[in-house]
């Protein structure tokens, strides 16, 4: 596998050629926000956050889906960038109805760590305040759509990782939802092994165990990558 | 299949016409305002008056002048009658021989037809879309023959490229360029698409096209194929076109019989398979890569590009996309020569364009007019104004991702960067004419509404984003916005532009950003004043 010099906010860093923006740079030592990204899964693209400045093109590039090439030249931290991920970040805080203090990922989300991150102080736009559901059907697990950010983080942990598919997205746009099989409570969902990589992915409290309370909910995304890679070392 | 036999076939179509051929319209427009009871009543009417072996009655595809509609013509003699209702029939038919006749003329001499040409629509209103016998009989196939026969797939590409063709689709790529990334992508096979989920409010170009020369649009992609080097196409056509795709199936069938589809085609070693593919009603799935997604069964979403369907399309292999109209193009530029089709438009957009002419038009309905025509000419000589004489405003080209051009500036030649100049885009080509009394937040409010409810949801940006434009809009045409609101919807505006995933949301700011740049006025005078107390003067 041959290598590639590239310069990330004016330093210079070597990466694989086969590598991302975004592993190279967190190899480096460069923090870029993610949210639909999750080590062990496919990338989507879709949270925009990752979003970089790239010498020669005129879009911004997902630093996840842009593979590292020789001599490129990448900002991932210009006011320009920073304003649009506050910017995203405060357009999800709207969308959904986003309650730390009575979550109980409060403390360990991926979301408030995000607000905190790009320094968002407060949300411009006005809440949707969306009529979600809440499913407890599951006898372990729940489901609150009012903390789902349609990360799809979930869908493709089931699907690539557990290789079931329990997960998908049903509706579109705002009225996107995340569905058990096809649209049942998750306790009927017949295809759901219970296995809990659902709840590993999530970054918000989204899926929750049925068991925590109040911000008491910890979890360790990083074992759906070690999953991952056990099983592509046939460990 | 021989070439010959595709000149006996021609021929024995044109032995077994009549003596007098009456064109009448059953595409959707038309139907929609009772073509086919008209259709039955011509044909009850030829019979009744014994005239069975002089006029033959043809259903035909779309004429154009679809706002006239229903519309039949005398095919000898040039004759067009316009809002024929079907109880009129038996007159047309005595007029045949001289008889009184008070049913609506047309005028061909009229500039909404005059100062068209004819390219892709060249057989809209003149051929039976339902028989093949037809296309061949003005010269159909013969273009595949020719390619097959005579040209490499190298000189058909050239021949695009040299033509100047660019993707009707809205985007204006050059066709020829796209066509030669496919050929050179290695894969162990690849495929055709062509693009028919036309989904722009106001926009019937597409559905027109499919509905009266579908064999066009088959020989295009037959001819793609070839170039390429692909076995396998898909027609995607949305569910909403059932005329179209019943045409197209029909027009499948026929060809298979007459192995113009399918294997060793005019006895050589190419092969071509076409299949339908239904959209199921998501504006997104016209997006090149959440169209494959769709035809590979699952979810209608985008994905981000690179890497190029060109590259990696469908189920991975390379993949050829074009629109309806680009297919339709190169059947006559291969007949005509890549050198008659670039001598006609502008330095940089070549041919023709359709375009679905709208709104507060007198003369609606289809046109296909030169590129470098000037928005004053369309809208004025061939549009004829508004209905009411009230003056244009402007007009909005492109539907959701398009903007609006005011009619300051209508001198503007229609051509792919003048458009964008202006800050609008060539689109797959609706044309909605705005008079006077039109409330432009409102135009930009509905825009927004259906990028809203189209958003498929995947990016951030483009699902929450279009709701709180559409949410700040409803509230500065409720009267109830401030200045600040105001900077938040064109603050939203350039986030969505710079970083949604696909076209849909980097284009669903464009009416607002449009109607903002030439009509901010209307937008300020529905702002909330901001109440001064003066504490002085007390």
């Amino acid at each position: 596998m041959a290598a590639r010099t590239l310069t990330i906010n004016g330093t210079l860093i070597s990466a694989r050629s086969n590598e991302t923006v975004l592993e190279a740079a967190r190899e480096a030592g460069i923090s870029i926000p993610t949210l639909c990204h999750l080590d062990g899964l496919s990338e989507v693209g879709a949270c925009r956050l990752c979003l970089v400045e790239i010498a020669g093109s005129a879009k911004l590039q997902p630093a996840c889906h842009t593979t590292v090439t020789e001599g490129m030249e990448v900002q991932t931290d210009t006011p320009r960038l920073k304003a649009h991920r506050r910017a995203i970040v405060e357009l999800l805080f709207a969308e959904r109805n986003h309650i730390c203090a009575v979550c109980v990922a409060s403390g360990h989300c991926e979301l408030q760590q995000l607000a905190v991150e790009v320094g968002m102080s407060h949300v411009r736009y006005e809440y949707l305040s969306p009529d979600c559901s809440v499913d407890i059907s599951h006898a372990r697990f729940g489901i609150d759509h009012n903390r789902c950010v349609l990360c799809t983080r979930c869908v493709r942990a089931c699907d690539e990782v557990e290789g079931v598919h329990t997960w998908d997205i049903a509706g579109r746009g705002t009225n996107a939802r995340v569905i058990t099989d096809l649209n049942v409570p998750w306790g009927e969902a017949t295809s759901c092994t219970s296995c809990g990589k659902c709840l590993l992915a999530c970054p918000t409290g989204a899926i929750f165990s049925r068991g925590s309370t109040v911000a008491e909910l910890e979890r360790d995304a990083s074992r759906i990558a070690t999953i991952v890679a056990a099983r592509n070392e046939r460990w | 299949m021989e070439f010959q036999d595709l000149q006996i076939m021609a021929e024995q179509e044109r032995s077994r016409r009549k003596a007098i051929r009456i064109h009448c319209c059953t595409s959707s427009g038309c139907q929609a305002s009772g073509a086919l009871e008209l259709f039955h009543q011509l044909q009850a009417a030829v019979e009744a008056a014994g005239q069975n072996e002089r006029v033959d009655i043809v259903g035909v595809g779309c004429m154009g002048f679809c706002g006239q509609g229903p519309m039949v013509s005398v095919e000898a003699d040039g004759v067009l009658f316009e809002h024929v209702r079907p109880e009129q029939a038996p007159e047309i038919i005595a007029s045949l021989d001289g008889g009184p006749c008070n049913v609506k003329q047309g005028d061909h001499a009229h500039p909404f037809f005059s100062r068209q040409l004819h390219i892709v629509r060249r057989n809209g209103g003149v051929i039976d879309p339902e028989r093949i016998e037809e296309y061949i009989a003005v010269g159909g196939y013969q273009a595949l023959y020719h390619v097959l026969h005579e040209m490499s797939p190298a000189e058909v590409i050239d021949a695009i490229t040299r033509s100047g063709l660019r993707g009707r689709g809205g985007a204006g790529y050059p066709t020829g360029l796209k066509w030669a990334t496919v050929a050179k992508s290695p894969g162990e096979r690849k495929f055709v698409i062509c693009n028919g989920d036309e989904g722009d409010p106001g926009a019937f170009m597409d559905r027109s096209i499919l509905e009266s020369d579908p064999h066009l649009i088959l020989e295009g992609m037959s001819i793609a194929a070839y170039a390429v080097g692909a076995d396998q196409g898909y027609l995607y056509v949305r569910g909403e076109y059932p005329l179209a795709i019943a045409r197209l199936q029909k027009a499948i069938a026929q060809a298979r019989k007459h192995d113009l589809l399918g294997s060793q085609i005019f006895d050589t070693s190419f092969n071509f398979r076409v299949d339908i593919r239904v959209g199921a009603g998501a504006f997104v799935c016209g997006e090149e890569t959440a169209l494959i997604a769709s035809i590979e069964g699952r979810r209608g979403q985008p994905r981000p590009r690179p890497p190029y369907p060109a590259e990696h399309g469908l189920w991975g292999y390379p993949t050829l996309i074009n629109n309806v109209e680009t297919f339709g193009n190169i059947a006559p530029i291969i007949t005509n020569g890549a050198d008659w089709y670039a001598g006609i438009g502008t330095e940089r957009s070549k041919g023709t364009k359709v375009f679905a002419l709208t709104g507060k038009v007198r003369n609606t309905g289809l046109i296909e007019v030169p590129m470098g025509m000037t928005i004053r000419e369309i809208v004025e000589e061939l549009g004829g104004g508004t209905p009411d004489g009230t003056p244009v405003k402007g007009v909005q080209t492109g539907g959701p991702s398009g903007g609006c051009i005011p009619e300051a500036l209508f001198d503007t030649p229609v051509d792919y960067e003048s458009l964008a100049e202006v800050g609008s885009i060539m689109g797959s080509g609706g044309m909605v004419v705005m008079d006077a009394t039109t409330n432009m937040v409102e135009i930009a409010r509905f825009y927004m509404e259906f990028c809203m409810d189209e958003s498929c949801g995947k990016c951030i940006p483009c699902r929450t984003g279009t709701v709180q434009m559409y949410r700040l809009l409803s509230k500065i045409s409720a009267g109830q916005a401030t200045a600040a609101d105001l900077a938040t919807l064109e603050q939203l505006c350039h986030l969505l532009r710079e970083t949604s995933l696909c076209g849909l949301g980097q284009s669903a700011p464009n009416p607002v950003q449009s109607t903002l740049r030439y009509f901010r006025e209307e937008y300020e005078r529905l702002l909330r004043k901001r109440v001064r107390i003066n504490l002085t003067s007390r």
